[in-house]
């Protein structure tokens, strides 16, 4: 138990709001803006495939202009990479255009689910590290996986609660309480957070941070959206640092003292 | 791929006869061709159907894709074809206007279009082995590469080693339409060259994936044959490719048949409801899956269909080759039984009519106004190519 609220700590720095978010599918850039503002957030991750990368200041592909450099730690993304190779060639484009050496791995080969490949992101990530890259890879809730990237030097690992954008909140619970607790680096519970609850129980789990996208993009009042999302993540973190009392302990005892009588009966 | 016909004709059977109880199955439980079937019956047409739908393909949609459409223009390489397809202006024997754009010229137009917006690129042209070469498609790609984050190609199939330099090169997209998936039909339409071959070219779309394309276009062109048949057909070949190829991005097109060159008139009619009913159905089954919308219908169509699952647009198109800036004028000719007459003229001729005649940075205003935003830039050269 605390008396402050604890910062999150990712690669040595020090961030006050353990909610990242996500930068796709939104009506707008100036929609996106005021929705970052909203959330409190610090880190914010864009798919490189969205930018500009062409060092040209291309006004069709802006994105990155409505995201203040002075107020949000950036973190490209890999989005669209279905191999190791592509992933590796991507980040090295966006390290020269965007000068963030942060990097959220995600190589999904499956349109479909967008469920990550395990094997590829490993590849992947021990050479990224290599290359002075701070990486944070997308993967399956795998416990063993994520002690892997912990290993080859991943600044986080970040377990999806369900597919992404499937706002299922989190089916993978059994097994990102095991990641939590063999962590040696910060756990972000990513993708499929459809509600400021499912936020919220990420962060009494233990998760170190959430990272949300499509909830709040496609919400009918985004920004508000945002706000709720920042309640949720900092009630559920709160509770934590606090201490819950734990139901499973309570909802297991039986009556070892009285039960006799029943079956005396 | 083989196609089960038997099965196809029986859920195009039960396409036409669905009770409104099944439409009401199938809203709750879709995902099957069956249920596909059943949302593209008459008793789904009516209005309290077609609104639930309506309704559902929208939130879907949003969900899956967000608040935004995905920009791209069609840039004709060439309208010379040693086909003959009875409704494409392009056909063999039509005595129309033709050229084939060289490598320098398809640049400038190439630059038009990046001027306008637009980052991704759809390079298209008539099947012709001598003037439409695997080298030259490989030289096309190879020179806009550099600009262009994302280059497609709808152009004659090819074997798989034939496609593999051109995505080599930097091609991420590979479109090819069955036209129409009754094959009576389809001898009936093509009635000489390759093109003849149905499963040849049915098998394209796996064969452009072994190849390393990494997103992949089908449709069928509505207008030939009886459109749920089509549709089952279309539906059933969409789920073949999601599973056998499936690494790669689907998008599915269902474009009407427009006044072309040859004066073909459609077999069959379908209304603007039916469209969007199939569009509706198409986003209930395969969520997941891009829906592409050209220029081919009208303005107030096209905005009216955006919400209920379009992912694709193209905007301003023209469907000659030179038709942005004017290449290739100094080359035009006819073509008369296989040998070049010079002739004069102002432009190449049209593949088809285009019914939306907004400028791009129109179509993204008015996107704009519905809640959207146009996104010009979603794809990156890294990620393609060798």
């Amino acid at each position: 138990m605390t008396d402050r609220p604890q910062r999150l700590r990712i690669a040595g720095r020090d961030f006050n709001s353990r909610l990242i978010m996500g930068t796709g599918k939104f009506a707008s850039g100036q929609i996106m803006a005021d929705a970052l503002d909203a959330s409190g957030a610090e880190l914010v991750t864009v798919a490189l495939r969205r930018a500009d990368l062409s060092g040209k200041g291309d006004k069709f592909a802006n994105i990155l202009t409505f995201i203040d450099a002075s107020r949000y730690l950036l973190l490209p993304n890999t989005s669209g990479a279905r191999t190791a190779d592509e992933a590796c060639r991507l980040a090295r484009l966006g390290r020269e255009a965007t000068g963030s050496s942060w990097l959220k791995l995600e190589i999904h080969p499956d349109p479909r689910y967008l469920l990550p490949d395990s094997v590829e992101t490993l590849r992947a990530a021990e050479t990224l590290v290599k290359e002075g890259f701070t990486v944070l890879p997308y993967i399956n809730a795998d416990p063993v996986l994520a002690k892997r990237l912990q290993d080859a030097g991943c600044a986080t690992v970040m377990p999806l609660g369900s597919p992404i954008g499937s706002a299922r909140g989190i089916e993978t619970r059994a097994s990102i309480e095991i990641i939590i607790e063999q962590a040696t680096v910060p756990v972000v519970v990513d993708a499929g957070l459809g509600a400021p609850s499912h936020a919220a129980e990420a962060m009494e789990m233990g998760a170190d941070a959430v990272l949300v996208n499509t909830a709040i993009a496609v919400a009918a009042d985004p920004v508000r959206m945002a706000a709720a999302f920042k309640a949720g993540v900092e009630a559920g973190r709160a509770a934590y640092e606090i201490g819950l009392a734990s139901p499973r302990r309570e909802a297991s005892a039986t009556s070892p003292l009285t039960g006799f009588f029943d079956e005396a009966q | 791929m083989k196609l089960n016909e038997l099965e196809i004709a029986k859920l195009t059977g039960f396409a036409a006869k669905a009770t409104a109880r099944d439409v009401e199955t199938a809203l709750d439980r879709r995902g099957s061709l069956e249920t596909f079937a059943a949302l593209i019956s008459p008793a789904a047409a009516g209005p309290e159907y077609l609104e639930a739908m309506a309704q559902r393909a929208h939130a879907l949609t949003t969900k899956h894709f967000g608040r935004v459409i995905r920009m791209f223009a069609p840039l004709y390489l060439s309208n010379e074809c040693i086909n003959v397809c009875r409704y494409c202006g392009f056909s063999r024997d039509n005595p129309i206007l033709r050229v084939t754009l060289t490598v320098e010229q398809v640049e400038a137009e190439a630059r038009y279009l990046h001027a306008e917006g637009f980052r991704h690129i759809l390079l298209v042209a008539g099947e012709h082995p001598h003037f439409v070469s695997r080298a030259y498609l490989r030289d096309c790609v190879a020179a806009l590469r550099p600009a262009w984050p994302s280059i497609s190609l709808e152009v004659g199939p090819l074997e798989t080693e034939e496609y593999r330099p051109i995505a080599d090169a930097g091609a991420e997209g590979l479109v090819v339409y069955q036209e129409t998936y009754d094959r009576a039909v389809y001898a009936a339409m093509h009635t000489s060259g390759p093109k003849k071959d149905f499963d040849w070219r049915l098998d394209t779309a796996d064969r452009a994936y072994a190849a390393g394309f990494k997103r992949l276009g089908i449709g069928a062109l509505l207008g030939l044959a009886s459109w749920r048949g089509e549709a089952v057909a279309l539906a059933a070949h969409a789920t073949h490719l999601l599973r056998a190829c499936w690494q790669s991005q689907l998008t599915i097109s269902v474009p009407r048949l427009r006044p072309a060159a040859g004066e073909f008139e459609p077999l069959v009619h379908v209304a603007d409801r039916e469209l969007a009913q199939l569009v509706c159905a198409l986003r209930l089954t395969f969520p997941e899956v891009g829906l592409v919308l050209s220029t081919r219908e009208s303005a107030k169509l096209r905005d009216a269909l955006v919400p209920l699952g379009v992912t694709m647009m193209s905007a301003g198109s023209h469907t000659e080759p030179g038709g942005y800036t004017g290449q290739g004028k100094d080359d035009l000719h006819v073509t008369k039984g296989g040998r070049r007459i010079e002739s004069e003229g102002e432009f190449a001729t049209v593949q088809f009519a285009i019914a939306d005649n907004r400028s791009a940075s129109e179509v993204a205003r008015r996107l704009e106004g519905m809640g959207y935003e146009a996104v010009w830039k979603d794809w990156e050269g890294a990620l393609s190519g060798a």
